[in-house]
């Protein structure tokens, strides 16, 4: 081991970590606003990143069908609630606007020259594809059993997990996945030569993890968040709505993990299923953090990339096994320092 | 009227009962969904294509998914058995599965072809695995022609990145045997996962030992990133690929960075370029012609393998039928004996030659060297 090695390892531990952080963080931040651990999460990542693969190849992707068909079960619910509401049966407003988006998007699928737009414009297309699915989902899956235990919602969860996972293959195929990187150039720092796409995984998990800061510290809706985590009675006493709070953090989570599998598909294969394993090492970060703080669930998640990528140089064979190890003592460490405080219900 | 009606219906059922006879039963187990779904799927897609008749015998093919989860597949197995009476099974997709079942067609006395990589299912032979026919390469003939070409452009040095999975360990034992007896070096020798997002570390530690040249064993397009990851560390040296990266995605997603690469693989990759005299040279375009016209996409090898079990059923099947009635154990135990007396059947994969102790059955015609030449495969010849 030279000090070209470490760097170049480094390098490696810092762009996973730097996924895994925000993985990491659009766990915990769904869990304390809505209790849900969101084991789905990895997958968001996965349909990102084979969604933008797909359209790079120019093919229509069959992932706006799913949207589609989650838009008008979505709009099933919707008129079903109005139905059933006892001020009378009002036509909810927003279905047409729902059912016109998933078509909209439909049309531009299936017209779009897709493997000819700039690429800026694929991510964008990506991004508007695979968001969406995050709302609907809670609100199909999750809200009608919001304040159930946390047991359930793990279940759910879980469950969700493997529908994903099995829509991803019919969706996607068995075969791996890769896209093109944003830019061929690298950056060149004495004996390293820093990979650019590194340089944009960094780079957008900061401007991420700073828009989300200032997000919670300064914006009305932010705030909102934070109280509906703090303590959900309260913040409806207050008026915010548990329905928009869980959306919200859903919408918050689609976006980071589509986000994170767009910028990672340049440097790896992804295949439908390797979903879980990453976001199982983002919940590692976040057990470090005691699924309660934020910047240390980031720095576990940084720390878990690092010791993977020299794990990884060290003993190959055992990888896996020390980064799940490091749980843990982490977790001995949490049940002895803290006070063990009991759930509300 | 009642009597006329008993004697018609039993008429009926006595002709019900003997069509059933002329009929042979086949049982499919593919991994279509699950982890291994890469194998599984083209296997499934290819049973419209496995053959409908056997001399004067229809066969019929029942196919089963097992998820790619070994008790599934057991629990497939056991339904194939004992509720659809089969005579003999097509499967199943990966490796792990078929070990599990080899007791149980054993104790059924039920015929098995396996399209699976490891050799563990036919060898070493005992009295529970003369029932398991295997329908690929053995990982030693495919590692021999890669070390004789080895040992020819004077390879002194060799680094391994494998899976960590029985695949990747099966090649590391056949490697380290064969790399000892030709005097390669094997100076490093690192495991990746599958879904791993990233080989830096492992191949940085091959770099770091300077090999001559690398061998990458793992199934399907995960085989793509440690060669591309070398690659973009500025390794230059001769990379080596086993049969497992045989597949159109190889060359999609390693683009540029896979060029020269060298691998032994049926002669599917290169048909155009076979001889014509190759006797499965034939055979293998029918089945890539017809699997394209079905499922629109170009048959990875794991579907031939599967056609291929089909290819020795219909040999063996019109022996066995002679012996004794379909659905019977004794029909079992001949069409058992007929398979391993295929002698010199021309498939998609290669010339089977079966024999009591060989349930593989492939010679050299089973294999060529291959390399990536301007994007696509290029057979490499016997030079």
């Amino acid at each position: 081991m030279n000090f070209q090695i470490a760097m170049l390892l480094g390098q490696d531990g810092v762009t996973n970590g730097a996924i895994y952080a925000l993985l990491a963080l659009s766990i915990l931040l769904v869990f304390t606003v809505t209790r849900i651990l969101l084991i789905p999460q990895g997958e968001f990542v996965t349909y990102g990143a084979l969604t933008m693969a797909t359209i790079q190849a120019g093919q229509p992707t069959a992932l706006v069908w799913l949207l589609l068909g989650l838009s008008v079960l979505d709009c099933a619910c919707d008129l079903y609630a109005a139905a059933r509401s006892s001020h009378g049966f009002r036509f909810p407003r927003r279905i047409p606007l729902k059912l016109g988006y998933a078509l909209l998007m439909v049309a531009l699928i299936k017209t779009l020259p897709l493997a000819e737009l700039p690429m800026a414009f694929q991510v964008l297309l990506t991004l508007c594809l695979v968001v969406p699915l995050g709302p609907q989902i809670y609100r199909l899956v999750f809200q009608p059993i919001a304040s159930a235990s946390v047991l359930v919602l793990l279940i759910v969860s879980i469950a969700v997990h493997v529908t994903m996972v099995g829509i991803a293959l019919l969706l996607f195929g068995p075969e791996g996945a890769r896209t093109r990187p944003f830019s061929e150039a690298g950056l060149e720092l004495g004996p390293v030569t820093f990979n650019s796409q590194t340089l944009w995984v960094i780079a957008v998990s900061l401007a991420l993890i700073v828009g989300l800061f200032l997000f919670f510290e300064r914006s009305l809706y932010g705030k909102a968040l934070r109280a509906a985590a703090v303590n959900r009675l309260g913040a409806r006493l207050m008026g915010i709505s548990p329905t928009l709070a869980g959306k919200a953090t859903f919408l918050l989570a689609t976006f980071i993990g589509t986000l994170s599998g767009i910028l990672i598909a340049p440097i790896t294969t992804l295949y439908f299923d390797s979903g879980f394993v990453i976001s199982l090492k983002g919940f590692v970060g976040a057990i470090i953090g005691g699924l309660v703080s934020y910047p240390l669930a980031a720095l576990g998640a940084l720390g878990v990339g690092l010791i993977e990528a020299f794990s990884m140089f060290w003993a190959s064979t055992y990888k896996e096994i020390i980064v799940f190890t490091l749980i843990i003592p982490f977790l001995l460490w949490r049940s002895l320092a803290s006070r063990h405080v009991e759930e509300e219900e | 009227m009642l009597f006329k009606k008993a004697v018609s219906t039993l008429l009926l059922s006595a002709a019900c009962a003997s069509f059933a006879q002329a009929e042979v039963k086949v049982g499919v187990i593919t991994s279509s969904t699950g982890p291994i779904a890469l194998v599984g799927l083209p296997q499934k897609n290819s049973v419209p294509l496995l053959p409908a008749r056997a001399g004067d015998q229809e066969v019929k093919y029942i196919a089963l998914d097992d998820g790619s989860d070994p008790t599934a597949t057991v629990k497939a197995l056991k339904k194939l058995i004992t509720e659809d009476n089969v005579d003999a099974i097509i499967g199943p997709s990966g490796s792990p599965n078929a070990m599990g079942l080899i007791q149980f067609v054993a104790e059924a006395g039920v015929p098995l072809l396996a399209p699976v990589g490891t050799a563990a299912v036919v060898l070493p032979m005992n009295d529970e695995k003369k029932w398991v026919f295997k329908t690929t390469q053995n990982d030693d003939l495919i590692a021999k022609a890669l070390f004789e070409h080895m040992a020819k452009q004077g390879v002194k040095t060799l680094g391994f990145i494998g899976t960590a999975d029985p695949y990747g360990e099966n090649w590391a034992k056949v490697m380290g045997g064969l790399a000892a007896e030709r005097g390669i070096k094997v100076v490093a020798s690192e495991r990746f996962q599958r879904q791993d997002t990233s080989v830096t570390g492992q191949s940085l530690k091959v770099l770091a030992s300077r090999p001559d040249a690398v061998l990458v064993a793992a199934p399907g397009s995960a085989a793509v990133m440690p060669q591309t990851t070398l690659y973009d560390q500025g390794y230059r040296g001769q990379m080596y690929q086993t049969h497992g990266a045989a597949l159109p995605d190889f060359l999609k997603l390693g683009g540029k960075k896979v060029e020269g690469t060298i691998l032994a693989a049926s002669l599917m990759l290169v048909l155009d370029e076979v001889a014509d005299s190759h006797p499965s040279k034939q055979v293998a375009r029918d089945y890539v012609a017809a699997y394209e016209k079905l499922n629109g996409s170009k048959p990875a090898t794991f579907g031939a393998n599967t056609y291929d079990a089909g290819l020795l059923l219909q040999r063996a099947i019109p022996l066995a039928a002679a012996k004794a009635a379909p659905g019977t154990p004794e029909f079992r135990a001949a069409l058992r004996d007929a398979l391993e007396q295929s002698h010199e059947l021309a498939a998609t994969q290669g010339v089977y030659n079966m024999t009591a102790e060989d349930h593989s059955g492939f010679d050299e015609r089973g294999r060529e060297l291959i390399q990536v030449k301007n994007g696509n495969w290029t057979l490499l010849g016997s030079n």
